[in-house]
C-alpha cells in the first residue's frame, strides 16, 4: 500500500514538475516576446525579391552551360573530322604508292619477258658444243 | 443613372475604409501573439519580426476572401505556420544561407523568465528547467514543435490548432502526445 502511495506520489510529483516547467517556459517566452516587441529597431529598407535577378541569373547560367556543351561538342566533332581526313589522306597515299611499286614491277616484268625473248642466253651456244661433244663420245 | 454610379463609388469607399479599419484592428490586436508564436519557434527576433510582416501583409491581401469561418487569429495563425515552413523549406534549398545564424542561444532564452518571489537557488532551477524545455522542444520535429507551442506557449485549444494546422484533432493530440513525452524525457522523468 505505501508502494503505491510512493508511486502516485512520485508521479504526481513529475507531474508538477512537468506543469511548472512549461509554465516557466510560457513566461519565459512571453516575457521574451515582449521585450523583443517593444524593442525599438532601426528601420530598413526591405530587400526586394530577387526574382528577376534569379531569373537573369538562370539564364545566363543556363546560357553558359549551353554554350560550353556545344562548344565542346563541335571542338570533339571538328578533331573527329579532322583524324577522319588524315585516315583518308594516309589511306589514299598508300593506295597511290601501291600503285605505283606496281606499275613499276609489271614494267620490269614487261621488261624483262621482251629482252629475254629477244637475247639468246649467252651460255647457249657452249652448251650446244657440249651437247656435241656427248654425242661424239657415245658414237666412238 | 449618374446619382446611382457615385452612390456605388461612395458605398464602395466607406466598404474599403470600413474594412481598412477591421484589418487595422485585427492587426493590433493580434501581431503580439503572431510575433510570439514565430519567436519562439525561430528563435530569432529579425526573422519573426520579417514572418510577421509579411503574414499581414499576406492577410492584408487576402482580407476580402476571408470568411469568417474560423476566427481571425485561427487564421492568421494558418498564414504564419505556411509561411514559416516556407521558410524551412527555402533555407533547406539554399543551404549556404546562414539565416539561422541570428538564433538566440537557449541559455540566452532561458534569460527571460521574470524573478517573481522566489529565491536565487529557486530561480536558477527554473532556469535550468526552461532552458531544458527549450533545448526539447528544438529537437522535435517542425510539426510537433508547431503544435508544442500553439498549446503551451499560445494555449491554444486542440480544437483551433487542428483548425491552424490543418491536421485532424487526433494527430494533433499524437503530436502533442510525443513532444510532451520528448519534453518529459529532457526533464529527467519517464518517457
Amino acid at each position: 500500500m505505501s508502494t503505491e502511495t510512493g508511486g502516485v506520489g512520485k508521479l504526481t510529483e513529475e507531474s508538477d514538475k512537468l506543469d511548472e516547467s512549461l509554465r516557466d517556459f510560457r513566461v519565459s517566452v512571453h516575457a521574451w516576446s515582449e521585450a523583443a516587441h517593444v524593442q525599438p529597431r532601426a528601420a530598413f529598407k526591405p530587400e526586394r525579391r530577387r526574382i528577376w535577378r534569379l531569373a537573369a541569373g538562370w539564364a545566363l547560367s543556363c546560357f553558359l552551360v549551353a554554350g560550353g556543351v556545344s562548344t565542346g561538342v563541335w571542338e570533339h566533332h571538328r578533331q573527329e573530322m579532322k583524324i577522319v581526313a588524315a585516315r583518308i589522306a594516309e589511306q589514299q597515299r598508300l593506295a597511290a604508292q601501291e600503285q605505283a611499286r606496281q606499275e613499276e614491277e609489271d614494267l620490269l616484268a614487261k621488261v624483262d619477258s621482251d629482252v629475254s625473248r629477244e637475247v639468246p642466253s649467252a651460255m647457249e651456244p657452249l652448251a650446244q658444243l657440249m651437247a656435241d661433244d656427248e654425242t661424239q663420245v657415245s658414237a666412238k | 443613372m449618374a446619382a446611382g454610379t457615385a452612390l456605388e463609388a461612395i458605398t464602395m469607399a466607406t466598404a474599403e475604409k470600413i474594412a481598412a479599419e477591421e484589418f487595422s484592428a485585427v492587426v493590433t490586436k493580434h501581431r503580439p501573439q503572431i510575433f510570439r508564436f514565430l519567436l519562439s519557434s525561430t528563435r530569432d527576433v529579425d526573422l519573426a519580426e520579417t514572418l510577421t510582416q509579411e503574414c499581414f501583409l499576406k492577410a492584408h491581401r487576402n482580407w476580402g476572401s476571408f470568411r469568417g469561418e474560423s476566427s481571425a487569429m485561427t487564421w492568421l495563425m494558418r498564414i504564419a505556420i505556411n509561411l514559416q515552413k516556407d521558410h524551412w523549406r527555402n533555407r533547406r534549398m539554399q543551404f549556404w544561407r546562414q539565416t539561422r545564424s541570428h538564433a538566440v542561444d537557449l541559455d540566452e532564452a532561458s534569460d527571460w523568465l521574470p524573478s517573481g518571489e522566489r529565491s536565487v537557488e529557486q530561480q536558477l532551477l527554473a532556469k535550468e528547467r526552461v532552458r531544458q524545455v527549450a533545448k526539447a522542444v528544438e529537437g522535435l520535429s517542425e510539426r510537433q514543435r508547431t503544435v508544442f507551442l500553439l498549446r503551451y506557449v499560445e494555449e491554444m485549444e486542440l480544437s483551433e490548432i487542428a483548425r491552424a494546422t490543418g491536421l485532424n484533432e487526433g494527430t494533433v493530440k499524437a503530436h502533442l502526445s510525443r513532444a510532451v513525452a520528448r519534453v518529459r524525457a529532457e526533464l529527467g522523468g519517464k518517457r
